[in-house]
């Protein structure tokens, strides 16, 4: 008879607790990092450089105090803007014969917008009491036109899309022969469209 | 005869196990410490951060500088008002000790790391543009021009 007794089943009621104890303690002394953003580079602090811009190269986008968005004079939806971005960097205004003619342009050649996407410069100017998050849109706005035209760019010359050689660039896993190559073609997509964002002083008011 | 209440006729009915219960509470306790990073700093500004879709990953955490900006929150002290403010390194600073403080950053690093310093703008959504625009010039001064407007990812258009 003895040797038919169940064992004595161990109470581990208490280690749940123990759990919950270490839970609260990772839930308190931690947070859930938001490490993305959108990255921008600055123009140095100097000044003297005046660059001469055509009128027809610049697009300008403006954010005033009331937070409405204006694209070359005309208030227009956030919606829109992405579209209207595009449709001027990809303009390629330059006739057939003309030097900087964008022989992959796709847009529509309008005389007085971009000549070529070398040349288009977005110029995004915003007021002093016009909020952070319109700014941020419209910094998204601006740069989603760059990838995606950059995306197509890239998906006809090597089949890729631009995020994915871009993200297999600082993929560390990636040796360095193949880096090499992905360096290659992130250069060249990016010289096909460079990202020209100009933003102004602020005005005081 | 079938015994219909079998079970009325024990004394008791067993007792529900609740040797799962550590292994769930395990599970989450696991998630919790991967998907999140230990506090380096205490907030002292409110810090909701507009949405942006085509973000890019701030992994290295060696080579940024965080600056957040905010409304400062009501438990950090409550005569501060109602202006956004600036925090670094658990304090609040005025406009123009940014440089300084940047530059304090920046000389921890290493060497090799200087040339790449990423410097995090981490506003909140309340935050209107003056202070940002001060923000940009006292970084252009001391000639840190890499920036990164932090965000959550999300469709841009919930910002509006």
């Amino acid at each position: 008879m003895k040797n038919h007794r169940n064992p004595q089943e161990v109470n581990a009621g208490s280690m749940a607790d123990i759990a919950f104890l270490l839970l609260i303690f990772f839930l308190v002394t931690t947070s859930i990092e938001n490490d993305a953003g959108l990255n921008r580079i600055m123009p140095p602090d100097d000044n003297n450089a005046i660059v001469d811009i055509k009128e027809r190269n610049l697009f300008e986008i403006r954010i005033n105090d009331a937070d409405l968005i204006m694209a070359e004079g005309d208030i227009i939806d956030p919606k829109n803007l992405r579209e209207k971005v595009i449709a001027f960097i990809d303009n390629g205004g330059l006739t057939l014969e003309a030097e900087g003619y964008c022989n992959y342009c796709k847009g529509n050649r309008f005389a007085d917008s971009s000549e070529n996407p070398d040349k288009a410069i977005i110029s995004l100017k915003a007021q002093r009491n016009s909020s952070y998050p319109v700014y941020v849109t419209v910094q998204n706005e601006v740069i989603a036109a760059y990838n995606e035209l950059r995306d197509r760019e890239s998906l006809r010359l090597f089949n890729t899309p631009y995020k994915t050689i871009y993200s297999d660039y600082y993929n560390e896993e990636i040796n360095e022969d193949k880096k090499k190559v992905l360096k290659e073609r992130l250069e060249i997509i990016r010289a096909l469209y460079p990202q020209k964002i100009l933003e102004p002083e602020t005005v005081n008011n | 005869m079938i015994k219909f209440n079998k079970y009325r006729s024990s004394k008791s009915l067993p007792p529900v196990s609740t040797a799962s219960l550590p292994d769930i509470v395990f599970i989450l306790l696991f998630f919790f410490m991967t998907v999140t990073v230990m506090k380096n700093q205490n907030l002292l500004v409110e810090n909701t951060l507009p949405t942006a879709t085509e973000t890019e990953k701030l992994d290295k955490k060696d080579r940024v500088i965080e600056i957040y900006v905010g409304k400062p929150t009501n438990d950090s002290n409550t005569n501060l008002g109602d202006e956004p403010r600036i925090q670094m390194d658990n304090k609040f600073i005025t406009v123009d000790e940014v440089g300084d403080y940047a530059l304090q950053a920046l000389s921890s690093m290493p060497e090799h790391l200087k040339s790449v310093a990423t410097v995090s703008i981490k506003a909140d959504v309340g935050v209107k543009m003056g202070i940002i625009e001060d923000l940009k010039s006292e970084l252009r001064v001391v000639n840190l021009l890499k920036i990164n407007y932090t965000t959550y990812e999300g469709a841009a258009e919930d910002n509006l």
